[in-house]
């Protein structure tokens, strides 16, 4: 649905985007990621045709972004950072405005705008003026103006930006609910974030393409991976910490900061440990209060993928 | 052009939406009004015409137009809509024109409410409402003319004070260019013929023929060159310049 071929954007000689390529397949849920200043929201603005790109190009439902920039425009659904809007319009006098530039008159106008209300939950700020709506709701408003069409791409650059964590939790369900027909970009840099809803992550640093994967694969390469933490009933920390050591799997063992009782083991590079280790536990009969699993921590792999 | 008409309706419709409308109308026919009654002695002249009324649009014009002009495009820059008026499907050129005839249609309405002037004129005595009408359309004309480039200098910038002193300044230059003092004082050391050709430039030269009755079809393609020059200007300088 969305296919990028080599993207460059270069403000004043500065390059800040280089050279990006990946694609999004119908229906999926891309995470795009990076630190401030990478590139993601200049990216995203060549993709909805407010910028043209300095070399390179894309396609978005096969139609190319430059030469094509009016159609392009018909498909996607954009929310712009910090969701702008008019704000001396009502919520209504906007939307309805937003609908007759995406080509709805009359009654198609009327069903639209009736329908994102809805979607949204703007029924209790329907006829107030956006400058005087909260956050939130401004944010809410940002996403029905993107939605009116109901377009087949979302372009949404950090969505849950400055909202607290009701609204973002409400924003989140909503991207949810739409991903069943849609195919969605979004920058955020909130990592849980990522794992609650995206199929995908690219992430980008400097302008270049540093990572794309699932976020599942993704914390994998994280060195918490697989990782065991064990808290014990009693004190037989040093006692444990040399018998996991001698496991053939284990790289090494640490304490677990503010924490007297617990360890947690690391395993190998690609290596699973859980069964060596509650054998171990199970053989001389400790009380444990915890043992569990870490899936591994997304914000360490983007440390190490954006800054090395 | 479908995408004119909504964009239009919310920029026209959008002066009314805040108080400043109003209070741009009122002061506008104030200072209309007073500057032909008081400054002009419109009363005293004892003649049945609005010439003493069209005299002083021009320098009413240099100050209230800018101001009309100076939020289209500073606001949108200022609050980030540009992004979202141009990943819509609209173009630029479209929407240059929605904003302009807009803002040209709020200042047509302005200048229409000084209807009062000319009843006043045909109550007390007997004026040629031909005249009356040819200065009209002038005024309307000259009026598109600064205000195209208000919309430039608008588009330059975030900040609608930079946008409206440029606006100004720039509507200034063209008012003076045909303007009797400022030629004769060129007059002293420029030949004649350039000064011609500078005058023919400004907005004066031309705008005084037709607040006189003489509506030459040379004037009309004047004003409408200066409202196209600008406009592609504006559109140039918003695609060049689009994400500052």
């Amino acid at each position: 649905m969305i296919e990028v071929f080599g993207l460059v954007k270069e403000f004043a000689g500065l390059r800040v985007v280089d050279d990006l390529k990946f694609d999004v397949p119908k229906g999926q849920i891309l995470g795009f990621l990076g630190p401030n200043g990478a590139g993601k929201s200049t990216t995203m603005k060549m993709l909805t045709c407010f910028l043209e790109p300095t070399q390179g190009t894309a396609k978005i439902g096969g139609k190319d972004i430059i030469k094509d920039s009016l159609e392009v425009r018909k498909l996607i659904g954009y929310l712009p950072e910090s969701a702008p809007s008019y704000g001396e319009m009502s919520v209504r006098e906007f939307l309805e405005f937003v609908a007759e530039i995406r080509g709805l008159n009359g009654k198609n106008k009327v069903i639209a705008s009736e329908r994102v209300r809805e979607m949204c939950f703007l029924e209790n700020v329907w006829h107030q003026p956006i400058e005087t709506l909260s956050k939130g709701y401004r944010q809410r408003v940002g996403f029905a103006q993107a939605l009116i069409h109901d377009p087949e791409v979302l372009i949404l650059d950090e969505p849950t930006d400055g909202l607290d964590p009701n609204q973002k939790h409400e924003v989140r369900q909503l991207i949810s609910r739409m991903a069943n027909d849609k195919t969605i970009i979004l920058s955020t840099h909130i990592l849980e974030e990522v794992e609650a809803i995206c199929q995908r992550v690219v992430i980008i640093a400097q302008g270049k393409l540093v990572a794309d994967s699932t976020p599942e694969k993704l914390m994998e390469q994280s060195t918490m991976h697989n990782a065991v933490t064990l808290k014990f009933q009693n004190n037989h920390k040093e006692l444990a910490r040399n018998r996991f050591e001698s496991i053939n799997e284990v790289s090494r063992v640490e304490d677990l900061v503010g924490f007297p009782n617990a360890l947690r083991v690391f395993p190998k590079k690609g290596s699973t440990i859980v069964h060596q280790v509650s054998e171990v536990v199970n053989s001389e009969s400790w009380q444990l209060e915890e043992l569990h699993v870490e899936q591994g921590r997304l914000d360490e792999v983007f440390r190490k993928v954006t800054l090395s | 052009m479908n995408m004119f008409m909504p964009l239009f309706k919310r920029e026209f419709l959008g002066y009314f939406r805040s108080p400043v409308a109003y209070v741009f109308i009122v002061i506008f026919l104030l200072a209309a009004v007073g500057c032909a009654f008081f400054l002009g002695r419109f009363y005293e002249s004892n003649q049945a015409s609005l010439e003493i009324f069209f005299a002083y649009i021009p320098w009413l014009y240099l100050v209230f137009v800018p101001a009309v002009g100076m939020r289209l495009w500073a606001e949108e820059r200022r609050s980030g809509t540009i992004e979202l008026l141009f990943t819509m499907p609209i173009t630029v050129t479209e929407a240059v024109l929605a904003k302009f005839c807009a803002g040209w249609a709020f200042l047509g309405i302005a200048l229409l409410l000084t209807f009062p002037l000319v009843v006043t004129a045909n109550f007390l005595g007997d004026p040629d409402n031909g005249v009356i009408f040819a200065g009209y359309l002038g005024t309307f004309l000259m009026s598109g003319a600064f205000l195209s480039v208000a919309c430039c200098t608008s588009a330059l910038t975030k900040n609608q004070v930079i946008s409206f002193i440029l606006g100004v300044v720039i509507c200034f230059i063209m008012v003076l260019l045909g303007w009797g003092v400022f030629t004769n004082v060129m007059a002293s050391f420029l030949p004649a013929t350039l000064i011609d050709f500078i005058s023919s430039l400004g907005f004066m030269s031309h705008y005084q023929g037709i607040s006189r009755g003489l509506i030459d079809t040379r004037d009309l393609v004047y004003f409408f060159s200066v409202i196209a020059f600008c406009l592609t200007l504006n559109s140039y300088v918003l695609n060049a310049r689009k994400a500052v």
